[in-house]
């Protein structure tokens, strides 16, 4: 098994954060995973992404051209990446300030909304937890503890306090996914 | 500290690396893509833990020179910097090669020229790989392809830098220097002590006033006797023939995606791809899109680009049809592939420049062109 996941959004979305728990959640499995940034300019305020590969297999690239996954959480990221999801593939998108919503027929197209969702509840630290969970219902690339372990692991333990509200946000997430 | 498996980037594990494998100072100064590791270092404080001297230098020209201190008093000093910094340590790095001071100094490059971009690229081929300062000299140079190689790499050019009292390159970019990966961090161990460095470095300057020492040892490359100098140089040259004997090291991956153990006449493929670090990363997948078409292709990864795997290259081309030289600049490497191939099968080269770093698909197209020929 190997997925190969783009995820993009704005600056400030939790896009690098969320890969780097989904990357983390697969070396708690102790799977091959690759996370790779797209760094520089485009991280300060503009758009940012990142590829994440989680395999049972030694992984090659960490550059790709086409994507088993696309999760993409703001309007620039859906245009651009659309086209890069292999056909049957998953497109995952935030429907929130969508106006041209993706037109592909030969991949799987779900929308979440989740940032809306957050906002309404109270959970906006917590959205790209959320989007995870989306992903997750759709591709059990790793579980659910996994993630959880991952969490603890990754985050200071000054804020292991906010552990079960992760832990909501991604259940959360796992209702709201829409095909 | 024990053995442990962690996620993170490449720029990372240089830093706990250099901690964990006993390193005595690390002199350095930012610059995208590769501050992650001044900054991991100065986020573990080793200098609590083992006692390693993490400084922030004033410049790269500062960094080079405290690393030719350092090392000359046998300690395993190291640096890491991108492309211009490199740029501005190269007389430094001429200096050690002509004083043989040993040390490491990482280059996570960028792109060029100039202050360029930062952005990753592989365009200082021919910087690392042909000495880069003034002089006769060679410098060995790692190209790690993974997380895993950049820790690993860390202890394996000290050990050259030691064995061979040279200053050793290891040759990243920013891909390498900020994915993130699987890495197994090894043991701690101890930095040494000042009577092993003593016993371990009889040339290098320990202090003289001792019982078993009746001259100063002299650090330097100056030498105004040509006769005398002449005689250095050859025996520098003689080192530099004994690393090329003994030191290259490669990786071939067969057109099915495994390891090729053994003999590289066993090679059964149409085509071959060279390619070292990021680059050679990339060219697995084109291997994977090229089988899917019922096409071979073979890789050749350089993992010591100096010394070359000349031979290496020129056995592989008795095996194939043609090879594509894949790299992220305008066409370095492949001077080295020609050289190696002698006009035996056609060689290409396919790169990007500028901070693009080349897909996969876009490479199989080339390599496609190439077959149909």
């Amino acid at each position: 098994m190997t997925q190969e996941i783009i995820i993009a959004g704005f600056g400030g979305q939790g896009v690098l954060s969320m890969g780097k728990i989904l990357a983390y959640a697969g070396l708690m499995e102790d799977k091959e995973v690759t996370w790779m940034p797209a760094y520089g300019p485009e991280q300060r305020g503009g758009t940012a992404n990142c590829t994440v590969i989680v395999s049972d297999e030694r992984i090659s690239s960490p550059v790709l051209s086409t994507y088993d996954t696309a999760i993409l959480l703001n309007q620039p990221s859906l245009t651009k990446f659309e086209s890069m999801v292999k056909p049957g593939g998953t497109l995952i998108y935030d429907s929130f300030g969508i106006l041209q919503p993706p037109t592909r027929t030969d991949i799987h197209c779900y929308s979440i909304n989740a940032m809306e969702t957050a906002a309404e509840l109270g959970m906006n630290k917590t959205f790209n937890m959320m989007v995870l969970g989306g992903y997750l219902k759709l591709h059990p690339v790793v579980s659910i503890d996994a993630v959880m372990k991952a969490l603890h692991k990754t985050l200071p333990e000054r804020h292991h306090n906010l552990l079960p509200a992760n832990e909501q946000a991604i259940l959360k997430g796992m209702e709201l996914v829409k095909g | 500290m024990k053995k442990e498996t962690v996620l993170m980037k490449g720029n990372e594990a240089i830093a706990h690396a250099a901690v964990r494998c006993g390193c005595d100072g690390y002199f350095g100064y930012p610059i995208t893509p590769q501050s992650e590791v001044l900054e991991t270092l100065a986020a573990i404080k080793p200098w609590e833990t083992t006692g390693m001297v993490v400084l922030q230098c004033e410049s790269e020209i500062a960094a080079i020179n405290m690393l030719y201190g350092g090392g000359g008093t046998g300690k395993r000093v190291m640096t890491s910097s991108s492309s211009i910094g490199i740029a501005l340590m190269q007389e430094g790095i001429s200096y050690m090669a002509g004083a043989e001071i040993p040390a490491v100094i990482v280059n996570v490059q960028r792109g060029g020229p100039g202050l360029g971009t930062i952005q990753p690229s592989q365009a200082d081929y021919f910087q690392a790989t042909r000495g880069g300062g003034n002089g006769d000299y060679e410098t060995p140079v790692l190209a790690p392809a993974s997380v895993q190689e950049m820790a690993d790499m860390v202890e394996e050019s000290f050990q050259l830098a030691f064995k061979y009292r040279t200053p050793v390159m290891i040759l990243s970019d920013g891909v390498i220097g900020q994915m993130m990966e699987k890495c197994v961090l090894p043991e701690q161990r101890p930095r040494r002590t000042n009577e092993e460095v003593i016993a371990e470095c009889p040339w290098a300057a320990t202090g003289w006033r001792r019982a078993d020492r009746k001259e100063r040892n002299v650090i330097t490359s100056v030498d105004l006797d040509p006769a005398r100098f002449e005689q250095f140089n050859l025996k520098l040259q003689a080192k530099y023939k004994e690393i090329r004997d003994n030191e290259v090291r490669y990786e071939l991956i067969t057109p099915e995606g495994a390891e090729l153990q053994g003999d590289i006449n066993k090679v059964e493929a149409d085509l071959a791809i060279v390619a070292f670090g990021s680059a050679a990363r990339i060219s697995q997948k084109v291997i994977q899109l090229a089988k899917e078409d019922g096409l071979r292709v073979a890789l050749l990864r350089p993992i010591t680009v100096w010394p070359y795997p000349y031979e290496q290259v020129k056995l592989l081309a008795e095996r194939v049809q043609g090879i594509l030289c894949v790299e992220i600049n305008a066409g370095q490497m492949v001077t080295d592939v020609q050289l190696a191939v002698q006009g035996r099968v056609p060689v290409e080269h396919y790169g990007r420049l500028g901070g693009i770093i080349p897909d996969p698909a876009e490479v199989y197209e080339a390599l496609r062109k190439m077959w149909h020929k």
